[in-house]
């Protein structure tokens, strides 16, 4: 039907490799600028190649804090949103009950909507009730949309893996305790972790909602804007990106070999 | 070996609606109150008023918020161009997403499918801020993109699009223009996976029913393939255009100083210090989404999800 050397296919494949350098090369150019020796502009070709931007952003104080609360808050959103999404898995899976689909459109919520709706609530809602901004306001508006990435993942294995095996678990005399502990967990254990990366990766970049419930505190990407918007030391910021990109990337491939693995072997 | 612990769980194996019940009860605390109660308070706050004189939010029911905000032309003119701006990116996404997406389904190999695929969703789930930063440098004015423009003897086609009203300005970046590159760039990803997905899930037992039909490749594809695809789009078109509406970093970073909804509601609330008003703006793109997904359920865009 489709001949491999037609028009039609070299037109694809020339609009797919074009596609690919759009959404790639502007990754790439940052990562060359954080060894630029260029200090003020954003000069192109670069003069000079130079790693001593990431000495000065290694001796950057504000860098560290920023990095210790964004972990801190990515840490603790997963680890609420895993504990939230997955009872809520068990749940959903295999069970009809009234209102079922409404709770996976009240998951996705959070990040359908757009991220200054959810800011805004959170932060009005703070506001009427007199809570302090902290560490603690940051976490509460990220857990609500991370719960996404570990409830999906999660279902995702549990629909696809097969129900017999927790019936062997029962026949054989085993409790719903152990069968849970035994044949679920570890059944679902790589999909948890694959969610859990996911959520962190996410958390560790969010900037809209986070601007909202921050306060006077700063993560990662809090960081960056105030440093985009009034810039101190050029070359920093862009060691930092490359940190970032760094972060969320390895995350986003770990997970996606925890996934991937698992359709493998299903199939 | 059995332990009150064990005991409990079987006690709840038993009973399987407490157990229903236990189970989802922290996830719909959490999202009842923490979520849905922070948009009802929102809500609830768009109906509050400021003190013109002492800047204290009066906490009686008025429309006084929604009265200002559109009674105001400028008012009127962010939602204008913030919707425009969305639907336009929307738009071209699509565009430039679907042969990227069709040879992602359709023609790409069994070892090359995979690599395509993680090459669209790294960049999707990478940072967000990084990429608006990389597109500021690009778009220097001394950056890589004049260069690249220099070399190639370019330079006066992009002071000429530059001159263009409504898209121009001094420079790339301080244009409509270099704001709706980066929404372009920054969301495509965005598009590309559901009309993939979508395209994926075309049996191809319906393309050689098609050309066995006499259908040549056009007609195929217009009369199969797109129909059959289209709910992707629509899916993809709910993430890039809701993400534009609600977006306020890359008219921050790029572009020239003229507000958007995000910017508008920001400013409210920080500097302006009038939640109310930054209440009543939020539900503009409330309602805009609402209206929205309620037309791309009709379009069948939530199977495609």
């Amino acid at each position: 039907m489709r001949s491999k050397w037609n028009l039609g296919s070299i037109g694809l494949k020339t609009a797919t490799l074009f596609g690919f350098l759009f959404i790639h090369i502007p990754i790439l150019i940052i990562i060359m600028y954080a060894f630029s020796t260029d200090e003020k502009t954003f000069q192109f070709p670069l003069p000079g190649f130079t790693t001593k931007w990431f000495g000065v952003a290694w001796e950057r104080n504000d860098i560290w804090e920023a990095i210790i609360l964004s972990s801190q808050v990515a840490l603790i959103s997963t680890f609420i949103a895993i504990f939230l999404g997955t009872l809520a898995c068990l749940a959903v899976y295999r069970s009809q009950f009234f209102g079922k689909e409404i709770i996976s459109f009240l998951v996705i919520l959070p990040i359908a909507l757009p991220g200054i709706v959810t800011g805004i609530s959170l932060r009005s809602a703070m506001s009427l009730f007199g809570i302090p901004f902290s560490t603690w306001t940051i976490v509460i508006a990220h857990a609500t949309f991370c719960i996404v990435t570990v409830y999906n993942n999660v279902l995702a294995r549990l629909r696809r893996s097969s129900h017999s095996m927790v019936e062997a678990s029962m026949d054989l005399g085993a409790n719903p305790w152990q069968t849970f502990r035994f044949v679920i967990l570890p059944n679902i254990a790589t999909a948890l972790l694959a969610g859990g990366m996911l959520s962190f990766a996410l958390s560790f970049d969010e900037v809209i909602v986070t601007t909202f419930t921050a306060g006077q505190q700063s993560t990662v990407p809090i960081w960056m804007l105030t440093e985009f918007i009034r810039p101190r030391q050029r070359p920093v910021t862009n060691v930092v990106a490359v940190f970032v990109i760094l972060v969320t990337t390895i995350p986003i491939l770990v997970a996606y070999y925890l996934t991937k693995e698992d359709d493998g072997r299903k199939k | 070996m059995t332990s009150t612990f064990d005991k409990f769980f079987t006690f709840l194996f038993y009973r399987k609606s407490l157990a229903l019940f236990l189970l989802l009860a922290p996830l719909l605390i959490w999202l009842g109150v923490v979520y849905l109660g922070s948009l009802f308070t929102l809500l609830i706050q768009s109906f509050f008023s400021v003190d013109s004189f002492s800047g204290v939010i009066k906490r009686e029911f008025t429309l006084e918020s929604y009265y200002d905000l559109f009674r105001q032309s400028t008012n009127w003119d962010i939602i204008i161009r913030t919707s425009t701006m969305a639907f336009t990116v929307t738009v071209v996404s699509a565009i430039i997403a679907f042969p990227i997406a069709y040879y992602m389904a359709m023609n790409a190999g069994p070892k090359l499918k995979p690599i395509l695929y993680l090459g669209v969703m790294l960049p999707l789930w990478s940072s967000y801020l990084v990429k608006v930063y990389s597109w500021k440098l690009i778009m220097a004015k001394e950056g890589i993109l004049t260069w690249c423009l220099e070399r190639l003897g370019l330079m006066n086609v992009l002071d000429a699009i530059l001159a263009l009203p409504v898209i121009g300005g001094s420079s790339l970046s301080f244009s409509y223009l270099g704001m709706f590159l980066v929404f372009v760039y920054i969301w495509l990803p965005y598009m590309i996976l559901p009309i993939q997905a979508s395209l994926e899930r075309i049996p191809k037992s319906l393309l050689e029913a098609s050309s066995d039909l006499g259908g040549g490749p056009s007609q195929t594809f217009r009369k199969v393939i797109l129909p059959l695809a289209f709910p992707g789009v629509v899916a993809g078109s709910i993430f890039t255009f809701s993400l534009s509406l609600g977006d306020y970093i890359i008219p921050t970073i790029i572009g020239n100083s003229s507000y958007f909804i995000g910017m508008a509601v920001y400013t409210h609330q920080g500097t302006a210090g009038n939640i109310p008003l930054a209440a009543a703006f939020s539900v503009v793109p409330i309602i805009i989404m609402m209206i929205y997904l309620s037309i791309a359920k009709r379009l069948g865009a939530f199977d495609a999800l």
